[in-house]
C-alpha cells in the first residue's frame, strides 16, 4: 500500500515538474530569441531576390508586427498541437528534421554511452582496487588528460590518425543536406559511426572511471569491508563481493545524470565528423538563424536531459535499498 | 605528542614533505599560466604577421609549432590564443562567481527566495550546457560579446548548488540561532556569519570553473559562433585547421589543441592541490 | 639504547614467568599483547604533517575460557586495539610492540591467516554489514563452492540456536531489528569456530533483556573454551560476566583487575583511576572524577593519569610507571604495592 502511494506521488511530482519545466524552457528561450537582433524574415530570405509584396507576406507570416506575448501564445499553442513550424534551412517541418536527426544522434550517443559506461566502470574498479600502484596512476593520468582534452580537438586528432594517415575511414564523412538516411547503405552508416562514437565515448570514460574509482575507495574503507577483511576475505575477493555490488548503482545513476554533457559532446563530435545528427542541425540552426528549428531542438534536448534525470531518480528512490535504510534510520 | 614528521618522498620530489610538494606544484603551475598570459599580452598583434615565403612549414626549431597557409607562426598564434582563452575564462568565472555569491546570499534570505534560486538552477541545468551557451550568445546578438556573455552566464549553477547546500548546513549551527535570537537581521547574519565561511569554498569553486569556461569558449568558437576569424582564438585556429587536414598539415591542429589541454589541466591541478591544502582529510592516500 | 635494555629485561621476565606457569597449559595466554603502541600520520589544515598517538605501552593477556573486558570511555581508541590485533588498520597507521597469539608472534601475514578462522571480530553496528548483500551470504562469508552446502547447514544451526527465523537468511541488513542485528553479528563469529573472539562495543542501545541475552552469548562462548575480549564502555555490563577487567585510559591499560576486586567497596583495586571509576558507579557513591582524559595530541612525560590523580608524587611526573604484578593483577602505578 505504502509503496503504491509512493509511486503515485512520485509520478505526480515528476509530471508536474516536467510540465512546469517545459513551459519555462519554452518561454525563456522564446523571449531570448524574440529580443535578440535576429530578423527571421532576413534569415528566411537569405540571398533570394524578393518583391516587396512577398516580403510583407513573409513579415505577416513570421508575425514581425504582432506583440511578443501574442506571438508566444500562438507559437506555444502550435507546439502543444505538435506543430513546431517549418525549418528555414531544411525547408521542411521542424518535427520531421528533429525526428530524423535525433534518431541518428541517439544511435551515436547510445553506443558511446554504453561503451563509455562499461569501459569507465572497469577502469574505475581496477584503479580503485589497485589504489596507489602504477596501474592506478596510469589510469588516473589517462582520465585527467581526457577530461581536460577539448572534445573537438580529440575528434580532429582521431580524424588525422584514422582517416588521413591510416586511411581507414573517409575524410569527408558528410552527406549533402537533403540526402536522407534511406539513401545510405548500412555499411556507410557503420563507417560513419565508428570514429564519432569512439571519440564521444573516450571522453565520457574519464568521468565515470574517476567516479567509480572514488566510490570504490570509499566502499573499501567502509565498516563492512573492514569487517569482511577481519573475517579473512582478501584483496580481489573483497572487491568482487562487496565493491562491485555497492558501486554499480551509483555509477549507473551517474551515467544517466550525464545526458546533458553527452549531448554537448555529440554537438562537437558531429560537427567535426559531419555526422548528420541533431548536434549538427543545432549548430546550423544557430549559425543561420533558423529560429523554429533551434527552439525545437532546445525543447527536445531538455526532454532528453529530463529523461536521464528521471531514470536516475527512479534508481535512487526505488531500486537502491540503501535509501530505504537511511529513511528508516531517520 | 604532536610532532611534525618529515616523510621522504621517492621520485621527483625527493626530500620534500607533502605540504612543500603541494605548494611547489601550485606555484610552478601558476607560474606557467602567468607566463602564457604575459607573453600573449606582449605578443599582441604579432600573430597577424604573414610571411608567404614560409607557408605551411612543418614544426622546426625556428617554428616549433609550424606555420600556416599564410606563413604565420603557429607557436605565436597559439600563445595568443591561450592568453585570450585564459582571459575569457577568467572573466566568465568571475561573473559566474559573483552570480553564485548573490544567489547564495539570496537563498539564505528566506524560504521563497531559496525556492526561486533552486528553480533557477534547475532551469539552467535542464538544457545541455553547450546548447544553452549557443542560445544565449544568439540571444545577445552573437559575436564575441555574445559568446563571452553566454559562457559567463552559464557556469554558476553547479557552484551555486554546492553553496546552497553549505548554507543550509551552516544555518543549523548553534551560533547562527543565537545571532538570530539576539535580533540580528538576516542581512547581518548572511554577510557576517555565512559569507566568511563560504569564501574558501567559493574561491576554490572559481578556480575549478576556469577549465570549464575555457573549454566551452573554445568549443563555441570552434563551432563558428562568436569571435571573428582573425582573432587568434584556439577555437578559430582549430576550425581553420580542419580545411587543411586532408593535406596532411597535422601540426595546425595538434599543437594548439594540446596546448589548450595543458592549460586546462594546469587549472585542474591548481584547483585540486588547493583543495588538498584546505581539506587534507584524505591526503595520506 | 635504554629502551632496548628495558625490553630485553622484560622479555627475560616473561620467559621466567612462562617457565613457572609452563606446565599448566591452560594458564598460558592465548593472546599476549606487550607494550603495544599505535600512532597515525595525519595531515592538518595546510597539509602540515602530524603524528597522532592513540595507543601507548599497552599490555594485556587473554586466556582460554575467560572473558577479559577492556573498559574505557567512548572514543578513547579501544576499537583500534581490536583492529590492531586483527591487522585491519588503515595504511597511515604505525604499530609498535609485540602481539603473540598461541605462543607465536602475530605478524601481519600471520594475522591475515588467522583472522576469520581463529580470531573473530564481533563489530558494533549494522554498518559493518554489506547493505546490499543477503544476510545468509554475509554470515557464511567467502567460502569455496564445495564447502558452501556444509556452511549453509552450519549457518541454519547457528540461526536456530540464536532464535533467528529462517526468513532472516534472505533479508538485507536494513530489514533487521536491533536485536536481530546483534544476533546476526554474533552468528558470524560463532560459525567461524574461532578460539579468540573480540567483541567491539556489543551492547550500546540495547534494552535490559536484549543486553542480558547478548551477554549470555559471550558467557556461552567462554564456557565452550573460547577466549573472549569484550571491549566496552559499560563497566556494569562488563562486571556481570567478565573474569578480568582491563581498565583502558587515554590509550593505555592502567590496570588489569580480577572481577572479585570490584567487590567489598573496591578496596582491592590497585589504581586510583579504577577506584574513581568504581566510585562513579550509580550503586556506589555515584561520584564523578574531576577533569578529563588528556587529548591525544597532548604531551605527557610521566604517568598519563598524573593531572587527575589524588595520590600523585614527584616521581609520577617523571617517566611512565612500570607495569607491576600486584595481588593477582597488573597495574601501572607507583603507589601500588
Amino acid at each position: 500500500m505504502v509503496k503504491n502511494e509512493k509511486i503515485a506521488g512520485f509520478i505526480g511530482k515528476k509530471t508536474l515538474r516536467l510540465a512546469s519545466l517545459l513551459v519555462l524552457v519554452c518561454f525563456a528561450s522564446f523571449m531570448l530569441i524574440q529580443y535578440s537582433p535576429i530578423d527571421p524574415v532576413r534569415a528566411y530570405i537569405g540571398e533570394m531576390p524578393v518583391t516587396p509584396e512577398h516580403k510583407a507576406q513573409l513579415e505577416e507570416y513570421w508575425g514581425v508586427n504582432t506583440p511578443p506575448q501574442e506571438k508566444f501564445l500562438n507559437w506555444a499553442g502550435d507546439i502543444i498541437k505538435g506543430d513546431f513550424g517549418t525549418s528555414l534551412i531544411y525547408r521542411m517541418p521542424v518535427i520531421n528534421v528533429i525526428k530524423e536527426r535525433f534518431t541518428a544522434s541517439l544511435v551515436l550517443m547510445g553506443i558511446s554511452w554504453l561503451f563509455a559506461g562499461f569501459l569507465g566502470f572497469v577502469l574505475g574498479i581496477v584503479a580503485g582496487a589497485k589504489q596507489g600502484t602504477w596501474v592506478d596512476k596510469a589510469i588516473k593520468i589517462y582520465c585527467y588528460a581526457l577530461a581536460a582534452a577539448p572534445t573537438f580537438w580529440l575528434a580532429l586528432v582521431f580524424l588525422m590518425i584514422f582517416s588521413v594517415y591510416l586511411g581507414w575511414f573517409p575524410i569527408g564523412l558528410s552527406v549533402p543536406i537533403g540526402v536522407t538516411a534511406d539513401n545510405v547503405t548500412f555499411f556507410d552508416w557503420v563507417q560513419r559511426l565508428i570514429l564519432p562514437a569512439l571519440t564521444l565515448s573516450l571522453l565520457d570514460v574519464a568521468k565515470i572511471a574517476m567516479f567509480t574509482r572514488e566510490k570504490l575507495i570509499e566502499v573499501l574503507s567502509s565498516d563492512y569491508v573492514l569487517f569482511a577483511k577481519a573475517r579473512g576475505e582478501k584483496g580481489m575477493d573483497v572487491v568482487l563481493r562487496h565493491g562491485i555490488r555497492n558501486v554499480a548503482l551509483p555509477a549507473i545513476t551517474l551515467q544517466f545524470l550525464g545526458f546533458s554533457e553527452l549531448f554537448g559532446g555529440t554537438v562537437l563530435v558531429e560537427q567535426v565528423f559531419s555526422y548528420p545528427g541533431i548536434g549538427q542541425a543545432a549548430v546550423a540552426a544557430g549559425l543561420r538563424s533558423d529560429v523554429p528549428l533551434l527552439l525545437g531542438i532546445v525543447i527536445f534536448s531538455a526532454l532528453f536531459v529530463f529523461f536521464g534525470n528521471l531514470i536516475a531518480d527512479i534508481i535512487y528512490e526505488f531500486v537502491d535499498p540503501r535509501i530505504k535504510q537511511q529513511e528508516a534510520s531517520i | 605528542m604532536s610532532t611534525a614528521v618529515v616523510t621522504v618522498n621517492r621520485g621527483l620530489f625527493r626530500g620534500l614533505n607533502l605540504r612543500q610538494k603541494t605548494l611547489l606544484i601550485i606555484g610552478s603551475t601558476s607560474l606557467l599560466l602567468l607566463a602564457i598570459v604575459i607573453s600573449s599580452v606582449f605578443l599582441e598583434g604579432e600573430s597577424l604577421q604573414t610571411d608567404f615565403g614560409s607557408k605551411n612549414l612543418a614544426p622546426s626549431l625556428e617554428h616549433p609549432f609550424g606555420t600556416d597557409w599564410m606563413g604565420r607562426d603557429m607557436f605565436i598564434r597559439t600563445l595568443e590564443g591561450l592568453g585570450l582563452s585564459i582571459l575569457v575564462g577568467g572573466f566568465a568565472s568571475t561573473i559566474s562567481t559573483v552570480l553564485t555569491v548573490i544567489l547564495g546570499l539570496l537563498s539564505s534570505a528566506g524560504r521563497s527566495a531559496d525556492a526561486f534560486v533552486s528553480w533557477l538552477v534547475d532551469l539552467f541545468l535542464s538544457i545541455p550546457h553547450l546548447l544553452l551557451i549557443i542560445l544565449i550568445s544568439i540571444g545577445m546578438g552573437g559575436g564575441a560579446t555574445g559568446v563571452i556573455i553566454g559562457v559567463a552566464l552559464t557556469h554558476w549553477p553547479s557552484l551555486t548548488r554546492v553553496v546552497r547546500a553549505e548554507i543550509k548546513q551552516l544555518k543549523t549551527q548553534e551560533y547562527i540561532h543565537i545571532s538570530r535570537n539576539l535580533g540580528r537581521s538576516k542581512w547581518w547574519i548572511a554577510t557576517k556569519h555565512i559569507l566568511p565561511h563560504l569564501v574558501p569554498q567559493i574561491l576554490l569553486g572559481t578556480i575549478l570553473m576556469f577549465p570549464h569556461a575555457i573549454l566551452h569558449e573554445a568549443s563555441v568558437t570552434f563551432l563558428g559562433f562568436g569571435l571573428s576569424p582573425h582573432e587568434p582564438a584556439i577555437g578559430i585556429i582549430l576550425s581553420e585547421s580542419m580545411r587543411y587536414l586532408s593535406a596532411g598539415y597535422w601540426w595546425l591542429a595538434f599543437f594548439p589543441g594540446l596546448s589548450l589541454l595543458i592549460v586546462v589541466l594546469a587549472f585542474d591541478i591548481i584547483g585540486e592541490n588547493l583543495g588538498k591544502l584546505m581539506n587534507p582529510k584524505n591526503a595520506h592516500e | 639504547m635504554g629502551d632496548k635494555v628495558e625490553i630485553s629485561t622484560k622479555n627475560e621476565l616473561m620467559t621466567a614467568f612462562k617457565a613457572v606457569a609452563g606446565n599448566k597449559r591452560k594458564t598460558e595466554a592465548l593472546l599476549n599483547v606487550e607494550d603495544l603502541s599505535l600512532s597515525f600520520t595525519q595531515y592538518a589544515s595546510g597539509l602540515r604533517q602530524t603524528e597522532l598517538k592513540v595507543i601507548s605501552n599497552l599490555s594485556l593477556q587473554a586466556y582460554k575460557g575467560e572473558i577479559l573486558a577492556v573498559v574505557g570511555s567512548s572514543g578513547s581508541g579501544k576499537s583500534l586495539l581490536a583492529h590492531a590485533i586483527l591487522g585491519i588498520l588503515p595504511s597511515n597507521a604505525k604499530l609498535d610492540g609485540k602481539i603473540e597469539y598461541d605462543g607465536e608472534e602475530l605478524t601481519q601475514a600471520r594475522k591475515e591467516e588467522v583472522r576469520g578462522n581463529e580470531i573473530a571480530l564481533i563489530p558494533q553496528a549494522t554498518t559493518y554489514l554489506d547493505p546490499l548483500m543477503k544476510i545468509s551470504s554475509q554470515v557464511i562469508g567467502c567460502v569455496e563452492r564445495k564447502n558452501e552446502g556444509l556452511m549453509r547447514k552450519l549457518q541454519r544451526e547457528v540461526f536456530q540456536r540464536y532464535n533467528l527465523r529462517p526468513e532472516v537468511e534472505r533479508m538485507l541488513p536494513h530489514e533487521l531489528s536491533g536485536g536481530m542485528t546483534r544476533r546476526v553479528l554474533v552468528s558470524t563469529a560463532v560459525i567461524s569456530s574461532s578460539e579468540l573472539i573480540i567483541a567491539d562495543e556489543p551492547t550500546p542501545g540495547l534494552d535490559e533483556k536484549t543486553l542480558n541475552e547478548t551477554l549470555s552469548y559471550f558467557k556461552g562462548m567462554a564456557d565452550r573454551g573460547c577466549a573472549v575480549i569484550l571491549i566496552t564502555h559499560d563497566i556494569e555490563a562488563a562486571l556481570k560476566i567478565s573474569h578480568k577487567i582491563a581498565v583502558f585510559y587515554a590509550g593505555t591499560v592502567l590496570e588489569v583487575a580480577n572481577v572479585e576486586d570490584f567487590k567489598n567497596n573496591g578496596e582491592n583495586l590497585r589504581h586510583p583511576y579504577t577506584r574513581a571509576l568504581w566510585n562513579a558507579l550509580p550503586q556506589n557513591r555515584f561520584q564523578a572524577i574531576k577533569g578529563h582524559q588528556p587529548m591525544q595530541d597532548e604531551v605527557t612525560d610521566g604517568c598519563i593519569f598524573y593531572e587527575r590523580c589524588s595520590k600523585k608524587k614527584a616521581l609520577c611526573s617523571q617517566g611512565i610507571p612500570q607495569l607491576k604484578q600486584v595481588n593477582g593483577g597488573m597495574v601501572r602505578c607507583n603507589n601500588a604495592a
